[in-house]
């Protein structure tokens, strides 16, 4: 066991710490300053870090990656937060669209699609819940019509975050119907821009929309787009999943520290840091988050060895989506009702957005059945 | 960074949880139990005979194997429930004499309890309950070319046991200055142990009165008044070493709460398919990983040095504190009526947890100490 960083490890932090502090944009974009000009400057933002070779970290190196180890992956997010710099746009290609091509894509689609997604040149979605379909997957209506060289795709999407702005789709369709509704699925990249793709913002209890529905009407795909095999779709969107929650737990780890320090900030500008009662919801926050943070570094260290992240990656998912709302919610209440006027000191909107943690990308539910049944070894409730 | 045990320390556990199996089923734990001292000397020397003893003391002291080897073995013990010192020595009584003893003291001391000849712990609360430095209000004045301590000492673990106890005491002042340590050796005269009924009887509390008790002018440890800084950081290795006994504990009630939902029947199904109870024990998952997390570094940190060992400590107990205590409690509800029973194991757990919850600061002390390191 050992925490210190090596000499080379030790480099590339002053490095990226460097950096950071001469390249970081001087704004935080946030979401409440209009989408257009939050969505261009968060773009050319990792653009500017994708050009300094920090995107893609672990990718490799002939797709645009820096070929480096999680280790570096780590110590870069860890600056991120020291450096309270903005997260780049391309959040969904960036946790599941490129880690998914790596596992599944060919070498052409490598070569086509990784590039562009870690220069946010091309920003990518997610397309997998429907309205008749949400945490149980299988039961995707949307479907894809073999017509010889392509698929014609027809159905609707939903909750789709960044669809108004991507270039890619991760579409699971229905091929063909079979008896077990998990085999007949095929993955494919959907181009946004084809004829016959309609997003519509979806107005969210913040009052934003950050979401979308996507409505496919013939809309043709190129069999060039399927990603793996034709009808096991199921395989390539759990690979996705394990990635949304894996790596992407990693992020929600950073995160949750910001949260923890900009709540304490918040108190502390209000007057609230001698209240004993909010020091110990403070404090208890703060201990989750880095308890959060320490579960990541394990399952880091488990991945070094075994490749992919394990369904631990769950944890920390189910972990920041409950801690989150908890600590918007107590930044709310320091506040009294001060809390709710106005922009509220910007938790107002968290507060609201907060809600949507414990349901997006796996509902608490699913991913307390997930590790119920994958890591206790229960049985299936379905 | 490799946040991971090593392959020996791997081996290690695994041998240390096959020999507790063995030398410490829940028999034998029930035995001790009722035992006087819950201390079986027996069973010490095979412990020792296998190096428990020796590990976190320095080679120079006759010691063998490092600190993190230690959070090992007593992670085993927690989940073994090991009855007995073996905490109180290795977890209370070796860190206070590494940070604060003289060379002759550790010299003595660590030398014995390595070799498994003695046993040690660390008497700091007293009537006040308080884990900072003005709770000590035992007095030591100089006289007769040595000591002389007055005052009372209480929920001591296993003290009847301790052939050497570190005993902090007021010299002057208040708060943090003025506080000394003084190593006892045996039962002076004037010194009385009265065990407590407990409620976690696997691990035995006393009130140990200081009466006049007078003590040689080597006993002093280090220099007068200025002990708590070093007393401070042999509570940190301690908090460190108590938190992996607890995770080891809970890990088991995990264990045993899972196998139970999954063969117990009901409706026609095993409980476990209803996710009233899977949900429960996917919490208890979570409680029981993110524990072991804050434990593992809190260990390596207190090891390494680190510039946040402090800290790291506190959030460990803060965490694991509440963490136990639920995870027991649950293991408790999920096994249903049966787990309310004296013959069914789950109340030593649960009654393990609340012992260790209240030991060395509970959660709301620890997270006050966090809220002070976050400048609030």
């Amino acid at each position: 066991m050992d925490f210190e960083l090596s000499e080379p490890e030790k480099k590339f932090r002053d490095e990226v710490r460097a950096w950071l502090k001469a390249n970081k944009p001087r704004e935080n974009g946030s979401a409440e300053e209009g989408q257009k000009v939050f969505i261009e400057s968060r773009r050319a933002w990792q653009k500017k870090l994708y050009e300094a070779g920090y995107v893609g970290i672990t990718w490799p190196k002939e797709y645009g990656g820096r070929g480096a180890g999680f280790m570096e992956q780590l110590i870069f997010n860890d600056e991120m937060i020291v450096a309270q710099a903005p997260e780049p746009i391309n959040v969904i290609g960036l946790g599941m669209g490129g880690p998914v091509v790596i596992t599944h894509g060919t070498d052409q689609q490598k070569k086509r699609y990784l590039a562009p997604l870690l220069s946010a040149e091309e920003i990518w979605c997610q397309g997998f819940s429907e309205p008749n379909a949400g945490s149980d997957l299988s039961g995707v209506q949307t479907r894809a019509e073999d017509k010889g060289d392509h698929y014609l795709v027809n159905g609707q999407k939903v909750w789709t975050t960044l669809a108004h702005v991507a270039k890619w789709c991760m579409l699971v369709a229905r091929e063909r119907k079979e008896a077990n509704p998990r085999d007949g699925l095929t993955y494919l990249l959907v181009d946004m821009e084809s004829p016959g793709v309609e997003v519509r913002p979806l107005v969210q209890i913040t009052g934003d929309a950050e979401f979308n529905e996507i409505f496919f009407k013939d809309v043709k795909v190129p069999k060039s787009q399927i990603l793996g095999e034709a009808g096991n779709g199921w395989a390539v969107a759990m690979t996705t999943l394990l990635h949304e929650r894996g790596t992407l737990g990693m992020a929600l780890a950073t995160r949750a520290q910001i949260t923890a320090a900009e709540l304490a900030d918040h108190a502390r500008k209000l007057g609230r840091g001698s209240d004993p009662l909010v020091r110990q919801k403070i404090a208890m926050y703060t201990i989750e988050a880095r308890a959060l943070q320490l579960n990541g570094y394990r399952a880091v260290t488990a991945m070094k060895r075994n490749g992919i992240p394990g369904p631990e990656g769950s944890i920390l998912k189910l972990m920041w989506s409950e801690l989150n709302q908890r600590m918007a919610e107590t930044a709310v209440d320091v506040a009294g009702p001060a809390g709710q006027v106005g922009d509220g000191g910007g938790w107002k909107y968290q507060f609201l957005r907060s809600r949507a943690n414990t349901i997006e990308a796996g509902t608490s539910e699913v991913l307390r059945n997930i590790l119920a049944e994958r890591v206790l070894g229960l049985p299936r409730s379905r | 960074m490799d946040f991971a045990f090593s392959e020996e320390q791997e081996m290690l556990r695994r041998s240390a949880r096959d020999f507790l199996a063995k030398e410490c089923s829940p028999k034998v734990v029930r035995k001790l139990m009722d035992e006087s001292d819950a201390y079986d000397p027996a069973l010490w020397s095979k412990i020792a005979g296998l190096g428990w003893t020796a590990l976190g003391i320095p080679e120079e002291y006759g010691g063998v194997g490092s600190f993190l080897d230690l959070i090992v073995v007593l992670e085993e013990a927690g989940r073994a429930l090991l009855p007995g010192p073996y905490f109180a020595t290795m977890g209370l009584g070796v860190p206070a004499l590494i940070e604060a003893g003289t060379e002759a003291q550790k010299k003595s001391a660590l030398g014995a309890i390595a070799s498994g000849d003695a046993r040690a712990t660390l008497a700091f609360t007293e009537p006040s309950a308080r884990w900072d430095a003005s709770g000590v209000a035992l007095t030591a004045k100089p006289g007769g070319g040595g000591w002389q301590l007055d005052g009372v000492k209480l929920f001591v673990p296993d003290a009847q046991n301790a052939d050497y106890m570190v005993v902090a005491a007021r010299t002057r002042g208040e708060g943090e200055d003025g506080i000394s340590l003084f190593l006892v050796e045996g039962k002076p005269k004037g010194m009385s142990v009265h065990q407590l009924q407990t409620l976690d009887m696997t691990r035995r509390w006393s009130e140990v009165r200081f009466d006049g008790v007078e003590l040689n002018a080597d006993s002093l440890m280090g220099a007068p008044h200025k002990a708590w800084p070093a007393l401070r950081r042999a509570l940190e290795w301690a908090t460190a070493a108590l938190c992996a006994e607890m995770i080891g504990g809970a890990q088991k009630v995990l264990e045993t709460s899972t196998d139970y939902a999954k063969t117990r029947h009901q409706f026609g199904k095993p409980i476990g398919i209803y996710q009233a109870v899977s949900h429960k024990l996917a919490d208890m998952l979570v409680l029981s990983e993110s524990g072991r997390s804050a434990t593992y570094y809190a260990a390596w940190a207190v090891d390494a040095d680190a510039p946040d060992r402090s800290l790291a400590s506190s959030m460990a107990k803060a965490y694991v504190s509440d963490a136990y205590r639920k995870v027991a409690g649950d293991g408790i509800q999920v096994h249903g009526g049966i787990g309310f029973t004296w013959e069914h194991d789950m109340h030593l757990y649960f009654k393990r947890a609340k012992a260790s919850e209240v030991t060395l600061g509970d959660a709301t002390y620890h997270r006050e100490l966090v809220a002070q390191a976050l400048d609030l």
